[in-house]
């Protein structure tokens, strides 16, 4: 079912030379390969139609899409014809008519227009189709057999399958074929006994159906419906809104009814995922409205006190005086900020404008630090700007797809579906991963070479692939001789030629065969447009900025960056990190990656910000947590983040936390964090929030207020208002004056505005004069940085090494249907295909342990200890084990160290040296965790407030 | 801070810039990355440690660290 308002047109776009035809005595020029029947369309007159939709391929099985064409006997369907020069068709004639309603009555024979009752009243094609063709009910003996009474599917949490509803058009199966690459779906048996089937006749929930809700939106009728239009009835209002899960930013309209939503559609028009979504932006929003959320503030004294609930003044001017407080007694740069990659650029801005402004220090990082930040700066040495140099559309031109560490399909699967897609045309594939993700091998789909690396061992495997490279002579030397220094590719090249860099060399340190790492390496530089996609697999290393750079180095010295279909593409994890990386979030930037020690940039913020800034970098997360140790560090203000479960070594993050003597929370939930604060302030969902989040190919979207604050403030108003009291007046109308201010202070956002976002529908910065309508392809004729640079990136290991105490090594990551730290995905029913994080570990080490699937397992590390429940697969490799975060009762990271990336303290999360052996019970800490839980998430009854004043 | 929190970043920063910018070269590296990218009071931490004998620190963050001292005595407002 369509979103609110939305115009088919039938069939997809083609891009052909022009064909001019006639259509119904109207003159129509439109490219070759068009059909007629979005030819017809695009000239204003719709052909009735039911199987056809313009996101899919023609079908023809409908029938009711018939037109006449002169000069031809019969009568063809409109969408799997092709247009012609000359050619002259006829879209309406009282023989089509008369066919059309002879088809209609068939449809309607075993699908009464009983529309009234129906959840896609309005919205239903089949109902609109009978309207259009002039059928109202079925002539037929409806004592036939039909498929009244069908059971309904109704085990998927989020939409349902009637049987009796289906027309069998195959749009759904198609869906999931074309759009989502699943194929879950198929039409089984023949005839009057086809029906839709899940897998092999299996309910929708245990079949390997995702839930991306591709097949619920090419619906024509109510058969695959979201349970939302039946709970919460018709909506009343759609907003476009931004998706607020991963970085692939997808556009969805919010269908709402009053202060709920009914569901989200997902934007046809949205540039990113042109009407598809996945699990989590599609269904999972039900936590903006959980009971868990917390919509008073907050304080409480000590935190094994109870919170006290309290107005907005009282817990804005008691964080205001607590912070002045500290600053007075320990000095200004006591005190710091986080920022937030789930919060709008706006928001963000506002943080670090706070923290430099009102506090006075540099002391502001966002939780980019342990995801991307070597991205940030590596991309910015090598070629000179902190951001992915394509469009998702671009992977459509790729001819080589070369991704490392990342796993598209469960942490971007929209932009996972899109490769998918462009893999099944043809383009060849290379996975370097230490786990078999499901790109390796997945349905149509398989990697041309899967190099099951050692964890930590990137940069070994990407200089030994530009050993081959060079080695071979598949260096592309025009192109690096006339947009690259020279003198530091002939250093690089000279390194990586050397026969300790071969592949034969570091077979034994990256644990991958030789043949297979040369072959890899000569399709990637010989196959035309490689392109490379990357996630937090590479940066979360101690080598994470390293491997970004020679990732570069690799792109640089084939040609690979410049124009569609190539390029260095960050997968970044969060839907906003990119933007809250541009926003200045970072201790050493102003907004727009502008040092802070650059005199002129820093002279623009202070004359607009009326006050005097420090010209020196202020601490990131990780040296936050140092200082607080050593006592130097007493004041946060966490915004929109949850350190306490995402920042790896939880116990040394919870006693920095415990040693603060202020700490302020603005989230939506009691996170972990909050469980260590003073003041909770309420925060807002993204469906309450007015501003724009910016994805990973750069692509700046308006967020729309699609419901009203739960807590009565948006969280830039909080922001502000804790600003003001902190002696910082910050005047601002509407977020939309929040981006003017953006726009005038940052040379990528000079052309930025609203109104422009509005008519454009999003836009890739940089967005200036130069690029008044945005940026789509970065770097086409040079380098931002002008020439491109290389560096010699030497493999250093890890120092968390494998031993006889410690003999596996941990890896961690994400999985489709939960996010992050979970905080959203948890309170939604996403529960029922995650429910906990698993242990993944091999069958030969878990029959060395004694361990079998299901069996409760102790995994200990040198910074802690905890249980987790065993899945052996050969997914992962011997020797390695694999978990999720998406549980704080995991603990997760109570096992990963605070070992971190050389330049920018990004942890390693992705290396940790571990036992695990078969438990009966849960972990110390576990035992302590949830103790402590219970007592710092206690809220004052009005009676216990009565009694403490 | 504990130095040896800092001596294992100086060292970790080292490990990059040596190879690629060679022996000499290095330290101004290193200690470039450290006035760009640590806090005040960190480099003064660190600078105190190598004052005292900068145990723990290669050889090319030591040299950095001596870099950074001058650069943090030529920038320290006189009292």
């Amino acid at each position: 079912m369509y979103a609110i308002n939305h115009h088919d047109l039938g069939t997809p776009a083609s891009d052909g030379a022009a064909v001019t035809l006639d259509i119904d005595g109207q003159t129509v020029t439109v490219p070759s390969g068009t059909s007629l029947m979005r030819a017809a369309a695009l000239a204003g007159t719709s052909v009735p139609k039911l199987c056809a939709t313009d996101t899919l391929k023609a079908f023809g099985s409908c029938r009711l899409c018939l037109v006449e064409i002169e000069g031809r006997r019969d009568f063809p369907a409109s969408c799997t014809t092709p247009v012609a020069n000359g050619m002259k068709v006829r879209t309406q004639s009282d023989k089509l008519s008369a066919l059309r309603r002879g088809v209609m009555e068939l449809y309607v024979s075993d699908h009464p227009l009983e529309c009234e009752a129906c959840p896609a009243k309005g919205h239903c094609e089949l109902e609109s189709m009978a309207e259009v063709v002039g059928v109202t009910k079925s002539p037929y003996n409806v004592k036939g057999p039909t498929h009244q009474g069908a059971v309904a599917d109704t085990s998927n949490p989020y939409f349902n399958f009637n049987a009796d509803l289906c027309i069998v058009c195959s749009r759904c199966v198609r869906a999931c074929n074309e759009v989502q690459g699943t194929f879950a779906l198929t039409v089984d048996s023949r005839g009057f006994a086809s029906t839709i089937s899940a897998s092999q006749k299996e309910s929708f929930l245990a079949s390997e159906c995702v839930s991306c809700g591709a097949c619920v939106e090419s619906c024509p009728t109510a058969a695959l419906s979201e349970k939302g239009l039946i709970t919460v009835g018709k909506p009343e209002k759609a907003v476009t809104t931004t998706c607020a899960y991963c970085g692939v930013g997808c556009s969805f309209v919010a269908e709402v009814k009053g202060q709920q939503v009914v569901r989200m559609a997902p934007n046809r028009d949205g540039d990113a995922n042109h009407g598809h979504a996945c699990v989590k932006g599609r269904f999972a929003y039900g936590y903006a409205t959980h009971a868990d959320r917390i919509t008073k503030p907050m304080i409480r004294a000590k935190i094994t006190d109870p919170w006290q609930e309290v107005s907005w003044d009282i817990a804005i001017n008691h964080a205001a005086s607590e912070f002045k407080r500290i600053q007075s007694q320990y000095g200004r740069d006591s005190v710091g900020g986080i920022t937030s990659s789930r919060c709008t650029n706006e928001e963000v801005y506002l943080v670090q404008k706070l923290v430099r402004a009102a506090f006075g220090t540099n002391n502001v990082d966002t939780c980019a630090r342990v995801c991307h930040s070597p991205t940030g700066y590596g991309l910015k040495a090598t070629i000179g700007e902190s951001a992915g140099t394509q469009t998702f559309d671009s992977v459509q031109k790729s001819d080589v797809i070369f991704v490392i560490g990342a796993n598209p399909t469960d942490g971007h699967p929209v932009f996972g579906s899109q490769m998918k897609r462009r893999l099944r045309q043809g383009a060849k594939l290379i996975v370097a991963d230490p786990r078999a993700i499901d790109l390796v091998r997945t349905p149509h789909v398989k990697a041309d070479y899967h190099l099951p690396l050692k964890p930590g061992t990137n940069v070994a495997l990407l200089n030994s692939m530009a050993h081959v490279i060079v080695t071979e002579g598949l260096t592309r030397e025009f192109y690096v001789e006339s947009r690259c220094d020279v003198d530091s590719y002939q250093r690089w090249k000279a390194f990586v030629a050397q026969p300790s860099q071969s592949p034969e060399a570091l077979e034994a340190v990256t644990g991958v065969p030789a043949g297979d790492l040369r072959a890899a390496a000569r399709l990637y530089a010989s196959g035309n447009n490689g392109a490379i996609y990357y996630g937090l697999g590479v940066t979360e290393h101690s080598q994470g900025t390293t491997t970004v750079i020679a990732i570069a180095n690799l792109a640089m010295a084939t040609g690979n960056v410049g124009r569609e279909g190539v390029g260095i593409n960050p997968l970044r994890g969060q839907n906003n990190v990119q933007g809250s990386c541009d926003m200045g979030s970072f201790p050493h930037e102003f907004p727009g990656y502008q040092h802070v020690s650059n005199d002129k940039a820093r002279s623009s913020f202070a004359a607009e910000w009326g006050v005097t800034l420090a010209a020196e970098p202020g601490l990131r997360i990780p040296n936050m947590f140092e200082a607080a140790l050593d006592g130097s560090f007493k004041g946060l203000y966490v915004h929109g983040e949850d350190i306490a479960q995402s920042d790896p070594n939880t116990q040394h993050v919870t006693a920095a936390l415990s040693a603060m003597e202020c700490v302020v929370v603005q989230d939506l939930f009691l996170c972990e964090t909050a469980k260590f604060a003073h003041v909770f302030l309420p925060g807002s969902s993204f469906l309450e929030k007015d501003g724009t989040f910016t994805n990973a190919e750069r692509r700046i979207s308006r967020v729309r207020q699609a419901i009203e604050p739960l807590a009565g403030y948006a969280d830039w108003q909080v922001t502000a208002m804790l600003s003001e009291a902190l002696g910082y007046s910050m005047h601002y109308s509407s977020p939309s004056a929040i981006m003017d201010e953006i726009a005038r202070l940052t040379p990528t956002f000079t052309d930025v505005s609203y109104a422009k976002l509005d008519e454009l529908g999003s836009i890739q910065w940089p967005c200036n004069a130069e690029a008044p309508n945005g940026t789509p392809t970065m770097h086409i004729d040079e380098f931002v940085i002008g020439r491109g640079r290389f560096f010699v990136t030497e493999y250093v290991a890890t120092a968390e090494r494998v031993n006889a105490r410690f003999p596996l090594l941990l890896t961690t990551g994400r999985i489709l249907s939960q996010y992050n730290v979970g905080a959203q995905t948890r309170r939604t029913d996403n529960v029922v295909w995650h429910e906990e994080d698993l242990l993944e570990i091999h069958p030969d080490d878990a029959e060395a342990r004694g361990i079998k699937h299901g069996d409760w397992v102790g995994v200990a590390s040198r910074a802690g200890d905890t249980v987790l429940r065993a899945e052996v697969t050969e997914r992962v490799q011997c020797g390695v084990v694999y978990t999720t975060f998406h549980y704080p009762e995991s603990g997760a990271n109570v096992i990963t160290t605070d070992n971190s990336d050389w330049a920018t303290n990004c942890p390693e999360y992705k290396v940790t040296a571990v036992q695990v052996s078969k438990v009966n019970h849960p972990s110390a800490w576990q035992t302590r965790y949830r103790e402590f839980s219970k007592e710092t998430t206690r809220v004052a009854r009005h009676t216990d407030l009565a009694t403490s004043s | 801070m504990h130095a040896e929190y800092l001596v294992r970043m100086a060292n970790q920063i080292g490990d990059f810039f040596v190879p690629d910018k060679g022996e000499s070269e290095a330290p101004a590296a290193i200690a470039n990355h450290m006035q760009r990218f640590w806090e005040r009071s960190m480099r003064t931490q660190l600078v105190a440690h190598w004052n005292a004998g900068g145990a723990g620190l290669s050889p090319a963050a030591f040299k950095a660290a001596e870099i950074v001292a001058a650069h943090l005595a030529a920038t320290t407002p006189k009292a």
